[in-house]
């Protein structure tokens, strides 16, 4: 069963949620593992620590040209599809922009003369930590500066695999990175805001999940700020409210400073059971 | 012209709302909303589109049943993991696909054609203050960081044209692709955070980001009642690190009051504390590094 926890628009709560719903989903079951998927700006770390197991590097390969084997031909430049490659032939100037390249290896399927190779270059990094005896936490961690972090929330995802319940905190947006991690998952908790920008955003989210013909749901954080056009949107489009945490300056604090809302007002405990066998229910649908 | 950008790192700390209030503090300006996954600011801004363009954020392979012989050539070249045989069968995901046309290229049937992703859509508009741009990136597709250069590229057209000093971009959470692409070149970065730990780990990535283009970057403190400890801490690192600290702005309902009216919070209620706090804020970042006057003789400093 795997999870995924995203909103469209970025701080609604997905860490807040993720979070604690894995406090909910660890009581009971074998095995849980929680990958932070928001790989430009992890923060799950900071709820959930563990010992550290390992740290595997992402790269992804990058080609080069060799100039001595080189003869300017141009097939490369022809080839990719991503303007990666600056070709003037008048001058007998060749090169490859690092940032643009994909990593499709087009080039290298263009080139006849044996002039392109490929080195590996950094991206980020996938790192795993134990929690407790049947619970993992797998961060995706992009390098500051890179053009896309899809590879490495790839990595993350993919070491997560055949590992039982798995809770996905989705990266924000409804481009690549989402669409990687929605992808994997079996069902989607949108967590949105009663705000003009969390409904604006809730519904950039569903038509894209509705794109995907994935099963999704929605938590409202912050309940009471704003007003209520996101609950009459939700009944009118009859997608299911898994649940409602209340705006709550206590509950801003704990969460500023790391804490799990579940560890510091106890009561919450049962609201986030009850969100984990919502979900469950509506995964068996 | 001077291009202030922004940025947070972390979403939610609420970069569109005071970009929104800084839109609406003079007029003759121009603003570019360059978090094209999930824009907002047009939500306050209301502006009267005048113009809509298509974007074409690259394009998906397809296959031809009637000419696919199945001999999954295209499936040994794919480096997306977008194309498997199913029962015999070769199918492409056009979710998985990133359009890198090597599949089209090498099919020896030629039955793979691109099709181009053009869903997309950017916009020009007049709002109350001045002008807009702004964009709406499909679904699903890719490139939000060019389609963010074609936001900033028309932004300063249009204030050439106009001849007006200022562009404020609204950047997108994050320091991938479209965050690269909304700061590059820009005059000044604005960070909001906030006084959590995760604003204020994102604030330093962010601030590494502008760090490496060299772009002089300011802070401000958002929320900052909702944990004065963290805050302090903030201000301290930002002062260890060379980062001015323009401004801390406290937690107002008012700020999501606001929103509901589709207003900024200067027109919401422009004598609140923190009305007046924003106002000063804008008018302090005027005194740090003032617009100069259009460049004509090219010998500054």
């Amino acid at each position: 069963m795997k999870i995924a926890i995203a909103s469209g628009k970025g701080g609604t709560g997905k860490t807040l949620i993720s979070t604690n719903l894995f406090w909910a989903a660890q009581k009971n079951d074998q095995y849980i593992t929680i990958v932070d998927c928001d790989a430009e700006e992890p923060n799950v770390a900071e709820f959930i620590s563990g010992k550290g197991i390992k740290s595997t590097q992402v790269t992804q390969k990058l080609p080069i040209i060799d100039a001595q084997k080189c003869n300017l031909c141009g097939a490369c430049y022809d080839f990719c599809n991503y303007h990666a490659i600056v070709y003037i032939p008048e001058s007998q100037y060749i090169k490859i922009i690092e940032d643009l390249c994909h990593d499709c290896g087009a080039c290298l399927v263009a080139c006849k003369t044996g002039a392109i190779t490929e080195i590996e270059k950094p991206l980020g990094s996938v790192n795993t930590a134990a929690i407790n005896s049947h619970t993992l936490s797998i961060e995706s961690c992009a390098n500051v500066g890179i053009y896309s972090p899809v590879p490495v929330i790839k990595k993350a995802i993919s070491a997560s695999k055949n590992l039982g319940t798995v809770l996905y905190d989705a990266p924000p947006g409804i481009s690549c990175p989402f669409i990687a991690t929605a992808e994997s998952a079996d069902y989607v908790v949108l967590v949105s805001e009663p705000t003009p920008f969390g409904l604006n955003d809730l519904k950039l989210s569903v038509e894209t999940l509705d794109h995907l013909n994935k099963k999704y749901g929605v938590v409202v954080n912050r309940a009471g700020l704003g007003d209520d056009a996101v609950y009459q949107w939700l009944k009118e489009k009859n997608i299911t409210l898994l649940a409602e945490i209340p705006f709550d300056r206590e509950i801003a604090r704990i969460y500023s400073e790391g804490h799990l809302l579940v560890d510091k007002i106890p009561s919450y405990q049962s609201v986030f059971t009850q969100l984990l066998h919502n979900i469950k229910n509506q995964i068996a649908q | 012209m001077i291009e202030t950008a922004i940025l947070s790192g972390k979403g939610g700390t609420g970069k569109t709302s005071l970009a929104a209030a800084f839109a609406t503090l003079g007029n003759q300006l121009v603003v570019a909303d360059c978090d094209v996954d999930a824009a907002n600011l047009h939500l306050i801004l209301s502006p009267e589109n005048y113009l809509e363009t298509v974007y074409t954020s690259g394009h998906t392979a397809v296959i031809d049943d009637n000419k696919c012989i199945n001999c999954g050539v295209c499936e040994t070249y794919c480096r997306f993991d977008a194309i498997h045989t199913n029962n015999g069968k070769v199918v492409i995901s056009a979710v998985s696909c990133d359009g890198c046309m090597l599949c089209s290229r090498i099919c020896p049937e030629k039955a793979i054609t691109m099709v181009p992703n053009n869903r997309s859509r950017w916009y020009t508009g007049n709002y109350r203050n001045g002008k807009m741009i702004h964009a709406r990136l499909a679904p699903g597709e890719e490139n939000s960081g060019k389609l963010v250069n074609v936001v900033r590229e028309k932004a300063k057209r249009v204030a050439k044209e106009t001849g007006w000093p200022h562009i404020i971009i609204d950047g997108p959470p994050g320091t991938g692709c479209s965050a690269i692409s909304s700061i590059t070149g820009v005059d000044r970065v604005i960070i909001v955070t906030e006084p959590t730990n995760s604003g204020f780990h994102d604030m330093k990535r962010m601030s590494e980001l502008s760090a490496n283009f060299k772009i002089p970057t300011f802070v401000i403190i958002n929320k900052f009642d909702l944990n004065p400890g963290i805050t302090l801490e903030i201000a301290q690192w930002c002062d260890e690190n060379g980062l001015k600290v323009i401004g801390q702005l406290p937690f107002d309902k008012a700020i999501v009051d606001a929103m509901v009216h589709c207003q900024s919070i200067i027109e919401w209620a422009p004598d609140s504390e923190i009305s007046i706090t924003i106002k000063s804020i804008w008018q302090n970042l005027m005194d740090e590094q003032p617009v100069k006057e259009p460049d004509t003789t090219h010998i500054y400093d």
